[in-house]
């Protein structure tokens, strides 16, 4: 599905121009460096190495074992930023893996058969652990099946029950609980030879609980005008270090109080969001997004929006890995694995379909959108299927009419460029004409 | 005193009931039974007993095969969403499941997890209970999670109207489901020992059947058609013997079954209606009859694209399985856009490669009218497998 943190790497290959550059994408940059140099030096220093996925990702947990992660989303959207997405897919395909699935999969499994190497140029070391926290999609479980068979490695698989009621309830969080103990950390303890060590996981989730005030605080900015950010194609760059590898360290902490810094500034300056051409001066349109974006056309696909003055003030996307801006913060909960469960049962894609509607209905009224485009995506069930009623329902809840658009994340024959440009302008003159 | 049907004459029947999408025989069912629920529920695998404990009646739904035009149901789902979801929401908005007092969306896929939530927004009146089936295979994590879900919907069901929660009716009613397992069994025994005498478009309608019929009267329709079957006159001919994989939520039409069956094969094993025979085995009698239907999903749930490859690999059970149904080949057959059949077919076809099984594939919808290509397909497949033992 996501993840951000390749999005951000892209970028940091080719920033924007000298003057936007902000020092947390400079950090970002380097603590990305970091994450990797660890990985590649993995094999020297013995440390362990977990892939897995970013909703419902147990960051802090495999950090209390000084596990360092990987992230297989990670890599397939690094990819395709790379342009490198479409000759794994073919790979993948000519190695007899259906035209019809989710091409995420296809592009991890293409760039595995190549050698598996990272955007450092280095192959990525193999995992000690497949940690499958199944969380929100149903295709990771057949991904990560695929992977035991190419690794033979040791497996952990979390079962995160589907919030179906709206709530999750206590037997779900419970299940979980229970599964922490008798499979996760069990085979944590395994690959590392460490010690569960509770007040250490504590400690993490402390850290990550700061770092998810400021990002939140962060993605409210959206509701000033004019916004200071982009909460879709910006915030692909805001959500990398929290969804993935640097939860619960005080690199992440360090990270988020400077990005809000900068954010603060730019509210008491006026200033709109920084785009792949510079600042974007004047706001015409308000937005939200439902759904992932496409990587392989990734700043084609935002110039889409913001050469019109269009801006995105709040996505579900964003909240992939975490739905913090409802309140949710890691370690709220006493128990450390309760707060875990309860993070991975709050990931957007593991709620029902009425909660989407709902959160969607709250955004477009919080953020005063004037409009909202659903893009969707060919490979994934898990976001795509029923968003068609979901439009509709969000149309007669919200009285506005909504833009449906279609492409994939990694597949570049899925995007269709000069179509979706069609389609969003014509929406946007349609917003102006009902003003 | 009656004379016992023909094979022919049970066929027929079956026939009926499947070209019954809008369910009239659930709707006699229910003015035989006043007062008593019908409950539907999605593929694959749903506890049955647990529902019909509940005094009610569970109508498995497959969605609307190729007898249902679609017209609303595409506006509900992009191009790139197998078919199934599109048919049972075109059957809901057009009133034909109305009869179904409430329905249950097992943990399948994303597409019938999702579908869950469109019925909530769709028919916000109806009943709609997702059921999160435990991909965790252990007493003490997915067991536990398991049996307050269903105790959870045994208090649900019975707030719908049914019958109240009970171990002595549940044990009653494994006891119907065991038995009516026996009698698939039997079934499926019959094909892969003479094929001859039940094709498999047969045995899916036969096994169909059970998906509205009250559990009882299905096991005696199968066995009469078990007794009968041998006073066909029907001959062995000279075919292949296939074992059909991956069609075990959205079902293929019955021309593509006849076709294959057509093109010199006989279909000695699938997963087609998984869910009646998810099950290896009885449950058995238990004087904590919920923590045995809990164990039996835990323990003898058969092996399936949807539940986590915890154990021996797929691709080893579906090399035991092919020997086991004496199958010369397999075909794979998918739905069109089925992350789970699809994504299997990989290491599924990779062991079948080693073990020396050969193998050929192709997609359908359940609508899909034509047949030609498959035709061809399996054609070839079997005549180079009669002339030269290998495809
Ligand atoms: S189906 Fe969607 S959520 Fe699942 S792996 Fe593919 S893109 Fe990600
Ligand atoms: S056919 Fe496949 S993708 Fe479609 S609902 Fe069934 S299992 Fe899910």
């Amino acid at each position: 599905m996501s993840q951000p943190q390749g999005a951000l790497q892209a970028a940091a290959k080719a920033p924007p121009p000298a003057a936007q550059k902000d020092s947390s994408m400079e950090r970002q940059k380097q603590m990305i460096a970091g994450h990797f140099r660890a990985l590649s030096l993995a094999k020297e220093t013995g440390q362990r190495v977990a892939y897995t996925f970013v909703p419902g990702n147990l960051t802090e947990l495999m950090h209390a074992f000084d596990v360092l992660p990987v992230y297989p989303e990670i890599n397939a959207l690094q990819s395709a930023m790379r342009q490198l997405s479409a000759g794994y897919i073919r790979e993948a395909e000519r190695l007899g893996h259906n035209e019809d699935v989710c091409t995420y999969v296809k592009c991890d499994i293409g760039m595995l058969t190549k050698g598996n190497v990272g955007p450092t140029g280095e192959a990525l070391p193999p995992p000690n652990l497949l940690l499958l926290s199944y969380t929100g999609c149903f295709t990771f479980m057949k991904w990560f099946e695929l992977l035991k068979h190419e690794y033979g490695c040791e497996v952990a698989m979390l079962h995160v029950p589907y919030v179906a009621e709206g709530q999750p309830t206590a037997d779900a969080r419970r299940y979980i609980v229970d599964q922490l103990k008798a499979e996760v950390i069990p085979k944590l303890e395994k690959v590392t030879g460490k010690k569960y060590d509770e007040g250490r996981l504590r400690a993490l989730l402390a850290r990550s609980r700061q770092a998810e005030d400021d990002l939140v605080w962060v993605l409210d900015s959206a509701k000033a005008r004019p916004s200071p950010i982009d909460a879709y194609f910006g915030a692909v760059y805001y959500v990398g270090p929290i969804f993935s590898a640097f939860r619960g360290t005080q690199d992440a902490v360090a990270y988020y109080r400077e990005l809000r810094a900068e954010v603060e500034d730019r509210v008491l300056k006026g200033l709109g969001p920084v785009t792949p051409d510079g600042t974007l001066t004047r706001e015409k349109y308000r937005l939200v997004v439902e759904g992932p974006p496409n990587w392989t056309h990734f700043r084609d696909f935002w110039r889409i929006f913001h050469d019109e003055g269009a801006v995105i003030v709040a996505s579900t996307y964003a909240k992939v890995g975490g739905l913090y801006d409802q309140g949710f913060r890691h370690g709220q909960a006493d128990d450390p694995l309760e707060s875990l469960a309860d993070y991975c049962l709050g990931c957007y894609t593991n709620l029902s379909l009425p909660s989407r509607v709902g959160l969607l209905e709250k955004y477009v009224r919080e953020f005063q959108a004037d409009g909202f485009v659903f893009n969707s995506i060919k490979s994934c069930n898990s976001f795509s299927a029923g968003q068609l009623v979901m439009l509709r329902q969000l149309e007669q809840r919200t009285g506005l009419p909504g833009a449906f658009i279609e492409s994939d994340l990694v597949d570049p024959r899925y995007y269709g460029h000069a179509n979706i440009k069609n389609r969003i302008e014509s929406y946007l003159q349609m917003i102006e004409q009902r003003r | 005193m009656a004379s016992a049907p023909t094979a022919t004459e049970l066929l027929e029947r079956c026939e009926r009931l499947f070209a019954d999408t809008a369910l009239d025989a659930v709707r006699a069912w229910k003015a035989a039974h006043p007062g008593r629920l019908a409950i539907g529920h999605l593929p694959v695998y749903a506890p049955r007993e647990l529902i019909h404990a509940a005094g009610a009646l569970p109508v498995a739904l497959q969605g609307g095969g190729d007898q249902v035009d679609i017209v609303k149901g595409d506006a509900c789902f992009q191009s790139y969403i197998c078919h199934l979801p599109r048919s049972t929401v075109e059957l809901g908005l057009t009133g034909d499941l109305d009869v179904l007092d409430g329905f249950v969306f097992p943990s399948t896929c994303d597409v019938i997890r999702n579908l869950s939530g469109i019925w909530k927004l769709l028919f916000p009146q109806k009943y709609a209970r997702f059921l999160d089936l435990p991909q965790a295979f252990d007493a003490s994590t997915g067991g536990r999670f398991y049996r307050h879900d269903l105790e959870e919907l045994g208090r649900e069901l019975h707030g719908l109207g049914g019958l109240p929660p009970d171990d002595g009716r549940l044990r009653a009613s494994i006891a119907l489901y065991d038995d009516n397992r026996r009698a698939i069994e039997k079934l499926y025994a019959l094909r892969r020992e003479t094929p001859w005498l039940c094709s498999s478009d047969e045995a899916f309608l036969l096994v169909k059947a059970g998906g509205v019929l009250d559990v009882q009267e299905h096991t005696a329709l199968l066995r009469a058609f078990i007794d009968a079957a041998g006073s066909r006159p029907r001959k062995r001919e000279d075919r292949i013997r296939l074992l059909l994989i991956g069609a075990f939520c959205e079902q293929p039409p019955l021309g593509v079954l006849r076709t294959l069956e057509k093109s010199g094969a006989y279909v000695v094993d699938d997963d087609l209606n998984l869910g009646a025979r998810w099950l290896e085995g009885d449950v058995g009698p238990s004087q904590r009859p919920l923590e045995a239907l809990v164990r039996a999903y835990l323990e003898q749930s058969t092996w399936a694209s949807t539940r986590f490859e915890h154990d021996e690999p797929r691709g080893a059970q579906l090399v035991k399985r092919v020997r086991r149904a004496g199958a010369d080949g397999v075909v794979f057959a998918a739905p069109s856009f089925c992350d789970p059949a699809l994504l299997d077919q990989p290491p599924l076809q990779k062991a079948l490669t080693e073990a020396g099984v050969p193998f050929f594939s192709f997609k359908y919808a359940e609508n899909t009218g034509q047949f030609q290509g498959i035709r061809e397909q399996a054609g070839t497949f079997s005549d180079s497998l009669k002339l030269w033992g290998a495809a």
